[in-house]
């Protein structure tokens, strides 16, 4: 994109100009997500930038609202209670859609396109639509406020992103390799575990990451499935952005900010291992 | 030539002796079989902890057994009457047994609610009689009357001959602003209780409006993306990626910080001087807000899908129509544009269906003005006065309104080329 | 998959592990924010002192009907005692969601022997509902935003002129529509015969029409508070006790103003089919005899609902304030007030929760 040295005056005008409106979408995107994370550390209940914290006066920021996070055993159970849901959601998830992805990669698979379709339907068909049909037949069931009803529930919105991310780490894979590897002498197991897995890891690892944020993130279900022993800490979250937000917020939300940033390093290293693995470039 | 018939008569044989034929049918089977039984676990969970659940709230939606449950005898005798004038005996007489058993068991408050929904005050018209019948004898029509003047009301007694039949329209009429008028027509409710249709409208266009922001927003980063040196588009990229995976509420949290009366914004703009401090800005708890928050929140899904498409589209078919003489912006329209389409249509669908379906940013930031459909689904959830049969209907229209989409999605692009990352 | 199916193993086992672990604990459904603190204070960790019950503390008071009618609907009720608004508990009781209650059976008389049925004061009681304290719902402000004086009347509520700002409703008909009347000169003894008739709500509709672009709505107790503190608005209806809480603990400048407080009666109801009753008859005995409501109202300015309770109210806990000129029943403070209407918001609450919820999103 680097300007060609014809370029009339228009065009460089359009080139600066199209540079400066892409940076202030850039910031539109990034910003607020930065700006939380020193006022997490402000010394005062405030959601606003103090004159000490502008100055850089060492005064002006504090430990305090993390303390406070983590002295609150409500919040840490929460936190606690998110793990839990989250981790047990992700591997029955991952466990369950990867299967149907290896299944609808089969060429021999009846009725894919419907298939496919009911398969990723827990992504499309709105939360709050879920909670509704989910709430009543749960507690039919006895399962709601319990664990168990509400890893169900997030297994069932989990499944779509790994069944989408096996099926597209698949869609590149080489038939021939498997017979090449058979081929050679390797056995069925042999060659799933040598040949198969290692080439279908990277689109399994993904897929469990997006059900994990998924679960980890997800408030509108658990907010009518959790009793007082399940609360998650973003039911938590939510209660407290109606109520009254406190800097403690601020504070698990920039913990989180850096999982996020954790969990992208990780996809980033997959997807890099995965190009050189498969010998693409990337891009 | 004999030999050569009889041969090509005889069917192929498989290495078993079975014909090939029947052999490869069999094998393929058994191959279908195979990726079936892959695909089974996930299909059968979700059938029944996903599918049924939302059939059986359809089933909700219509399924209206109060007053034949609670009010059993009464229903029955009301069959026979012909709605000219008061009811005659023997219904009053099956009144008086269904409130006698109805006191007992104490359901008798759950009919009186049914009523009470369609005629206000109602409920304590049936309640108050309720108590007192069990020390009346036969005939009971004259100690109705006597008690309640509102058991001479007609209207009460169409609704309850009406809504004794086991499946009703009642709560999708009142979805879509409609009711039953005294004389039992569907009629469009008083402009002061019409509230859905207006907020299904709303929640369309708002959807439109954040999917068409998105698009100009996305379509010059992306672009951007698609056309710088790979490093610097990878670390570009991370400015979309990482809000992409950061918490929902994380992203809300932020914009209220950001947009309240004593939030960043309107503090930075009285400390310069634009804004005096009475005259901070409203951003937030109503539709801009609600507008900026989704925006935000939904623009990686427009990015994503726009960035694959550009990516793959050669540069030089831009130059080359350049240098065939279509001025810049022809070039651009005519050549690059159609080009992008597939990506633009992917990620315009994917926002607008993520979008129709909002429930937490809007209940957050929206105020009054912000909200969405979804938040009076779960309005009608809670609260004291919660209708879930109502929010079952909504809800069924929203999902139809959905499927509808994802099912346009689906044939213009394809599920599984949606793409995360 | 082995190394897979022992991890989901010992997750579930964690998760099942949780739930079964307890075997002699109650879930209390409340409010949440400062009136559960209270709650905690005063009933919660002395019984659980005594008896070693643990007491779970759900915030779902807010939509504990529609809960209530869920969960007995699907035969799974999870709740063993749950805080309750008078108007709320009458439905539910009607709807037989919730056990009718022998009050003298299963309370404490006072001291001085009256039974608890003649102890509560009258009017609280219902056939399945334990009157626990009488609070208010009125107008407050902040001083900070009228150095020339605040609002003293309901009228001077909707005169947006001569006190300009936001004003913070509770997004509910239920005594907005009451004010609305007021400030539009009905007499505080006809209010609820206007209301029955439709002149009479499109009255109070258009009165409300006045200010509704100065308003915001709040839907949680703990709102109105910080929406002061922060200046979202200027005045603000709430519940007494957390005003009170904010003037006290948190040194916020707010006044309430007393005019035309409309207060009500919350208490507790116990839902149908639920486990263990010998429990929860010895928590309602324990937490509603004399003392108990009287120890409530160390923490917050709500009133005892026992007559016996309101002699023994003292001091606010840890301070010298003195919290009787703070209840919404000192004599003072009841002046002008008017009683909140259960029967009338029982039977026309459908119609115009409807009308409001369509006017608000209109």
């Amino acid at each position: 994109m680097a300007l060609p040295s014809y370029a009339t005056p228009v065009e460089r005008i359009w080139h600066y100009a199209f540079n400066v409106i892409c940076g202030l979408i850039f910031f539109f995107l990034i910003a607020p997500i930065i700006v939380i994370i020193p006022l997490a550390f402000n010394a005062e209940p405030y959601f606003t930038f103090t004159r000490e914290m502008l100055t850089f006066d060492p005064q002006g920021y504090s430990l305090r609202w993390f303390d406070n996070l983590f002295s609150s055993s409500e919040w840490m159970s929460s936190i606690r209670n998110s793990f839990i849901i989250s981790i047990a959601s992700t591997i029955v998830a991952t466990a369950l859609g990867t299967l149907a992805a290896l299944g609808l990669n089969r060429p021999s698979m009846p009725a894919r396109g419907l298939i496919t379709a009911v398969l990723i339907s827990p992504m499309i068909v709105p939360l709050i639509i879920t909670a509704a049909a989910l709430f009543s037949f749960f507690a039919r069931a006895g399962l709601s406020q319990t664990f168990p009803g509400i890893i169900l529930s997030h297994v069932v919105l989990g499944t779509p992103f790994v069944v989408l991310t096996v099926t597209a780490s698949l869609a590149g894979f080489n038939e021939t390799l498997i017979r090449a590897s058979q081929s050679l002498g390797a056995n069925q197991t042999r060659t799933f575990f040598k040949v198969i897995l290692p080439l279908l890891l990277p689109g399994v690892i993904s897929g469990a990451l997006f059900a994990f944020v998924t679960s980890l993130d997800e408030v509108v279900i658990v907010n009518f499935m959790a009793g007082p022993e399940q609360t998650p800490m973003t039911v938590r979250m939510f209660s407290g952005l109606r109520e009254e937000i406190s800097p403690t917020i601020l504070a698990l939300a920039s913990l989180l900010v850096a999982l996020s940033i954790l969990l992208l390093s990780t996809l980033e290293m997959i997807r890099r291992r995965n190009e050189r693995l498969r010998g693409m470039s990337p891009g | 030539m004999a030999s050569s018939r009889k041969t090509s008569r005889a069917p192929i044989l498989a290495a078993d002796g079975t014909p090939l034929k029947q052999a490869l049918h069999r094998s393929q089977r058994a191959e279908r079989r195979r990726a079936f039984a892959l695909v089974a676990p996930l299909l059968f969970f979700l059938l029944i902890v996903f599918v049924v659940p939302i059939l059986a709230m359809i089933w909700r939606s219509v399924y209206n057994p109060e007053i034949r449950g609670y009010l059993p005898q009464t229903a029955a005798a009301l069959q026979e009457w012909d709605g000219e004038d008061v009811p005659p005996e023997p219904v009053f007489q099956a009144m008086a047994a269904d409130m006698i058993v109805g006191i007992e068991n104490r359901t008798i408050g759950r009919a009186a609610a049914r009523i009470n929904r369609e005629i206000p005050g109602a409920r304590s018209t049936v309640m108050r009689t309720a108590r007192k019948v069990d020390g009346w004898s036969a005939p009971y029509r004259e100690k109705f009357l006597d008690a309640d003047g509102d058991w001479a009301n007609l209207e009460l007694w169409h609704i309850l001959k009406r809504e004794s039949r086991l499946l009703t329209p009642t709560y999708y009429l009142l979805a879509v602003d409609y009711e039953y008028n005294s004389k039992g027509e569907i009629a469009p409710r008083p402009e002061i209780y019409q509230v859905y249709t207006g907020l299904f409208f709303r929640t369309a266009w708002m959807s439109i409006l954040i999917t068409l922001i998105c698009v100009v927003l996305a379509y010059p980063i992306s672009y951007m993306l698609a056309t710088q040196p790979t490093r610097i588009a990878n670390l570009l990229l991370i400015l979309v990626l990482l809000p992409f995976w950061t918490s929902l509420l994380v992203r809300t949290s932020a914009w209220i910080v950001l947009l309240q009366q004593q939030g960043v914004i309107n503090e930075l703009l009285v400390a310069v001087g634009v804004i005096g401090d009475d005259g901070r800005l409203r951003m937030i708890y109503n539709r801009t807000g609600t507008i900026v928050a989704m925006t935000h929140i939904l623009l990686p899904f427009m990015v994503l899908p726009l960035y694959s498409v550009m990516k793959t589209i050669p540069p030089s078919y831009l130059r080359a129509a350049k240098s065939l003489g279509a001025h810049p912006f022809r070039a651009w329209w005519r050549v690059y544009f159609p080009l992008t389409v597939p990506g633009l249509a992917a990620g315009c669908i994917l926002v607008f269906i993520l979008a129709i379906g909002y429930y937490i940013t809007p209940a957050l930031v929206g105020g009054d003005s912000g909200i969405f459909i979804s938040n009076l689904i779960a309005q009608n959830m809670q609260g004291s006065s919660a209708q879930l049969k109502l929010a079952a209907a909504l809800a069924t229209i929203l999902l139809v309104a959905v499927l509808i989409v994802y099912w346009v999605f689906n044939k213009l692009v394809g599920v599984d080329r949606l793409k995360f990352g | 998959m082995k190394r897979v199916l022992i991890l989901t193993g010992t997750v579930a086992a964690i998760a099942f592990g949780g739930a079964i672990a307890q075997d002699k604990q109650l879930t209390i459904v409340s409010w949440g924010g400062a009136y559960s603190k209270s709650q905690i204070e005063a009933y919660h960790k002395p019984y659980t002192e005594k008896t070693g019950v643990e007491i779970l503390n759900e915030d779902k008071s807010a939509n504990a009907l529609a809960g209530i009618r869920a969960q007995v609907e699907a035969g799974n009720v999870t709740w063993d005692v749950v805080d309750m608004l008078q108007a709320d508990a009458q439905r539910a009781c009607d709807e037989g969601l919730v056990m009718e209650v022998p009050h003298d059976e299963w309370l404490k008389a006072a001291p001085d022997g009256t039974p608890a049925s003649k102890d509560f004061i009258e009017g609280t009681l219902g056939p399945c509902f334990i009157p626990q304290i009488l609070y208010a719902t009125m107008f407050a402000y902040n001083t900070e935003a009228f150095p020339d004086g605040g609002p003293q009347t309901v009228v001077d509520v909707w005169d947006v002129e001569k006190f300009p700002g936001t004003r913070a409703l509770q997004q509910i008909p239920q005594k907005n529509l009451e004010w609305a009347l007021l400030a539009d000169g009905v007499e505080t003894d006809k209010v609820y015969e206007v209301l029955a008739t439709e002149e009479g709500q499109d009255r109070a509709f258009a009165k409300l029409d006045e200010i509704k672009d100065n308003v915001i709505w709040w839907s949680e107790g703990a709102q109105p508070p910080q929406m002061l503190a922060d200046k979202e608005a200027v005045i603000a209806t709430a519940y007494n006790g957390r005003i009170f809480n904010a003037q006290v603990n948190e040194d916020q400048p707010f006044e309430i103003m007393w005019d035309h407080q409309m207060f009500e009666t919350d208490g507790w109801v116990v839902p149908v089919d639920t486990g263990n009753l010998d429990t929860i008859k010895d928590y309602l005995a324990f937490a509603t005899d004399t003392q108990r409501l009287a120890d409530q109202a160390k923490y917050i300015s709500y009133g005892p609902a026992r007559k016996s309770s309101a002699p023994l109210v003292g001091m606010l806990e840890g301070t010298d304030i003195d919290m009787k000129p703070h209840m919404p029943t000192n004599p003072k403070n009841l002046e002008t007030a008017i009683p909140f209407d259960v029967q009338f918001w029982a039977d026309y609450g459908d119609a115009l929760e409807e009308r409001f919820n369509a006017w608000v999103a209109g």
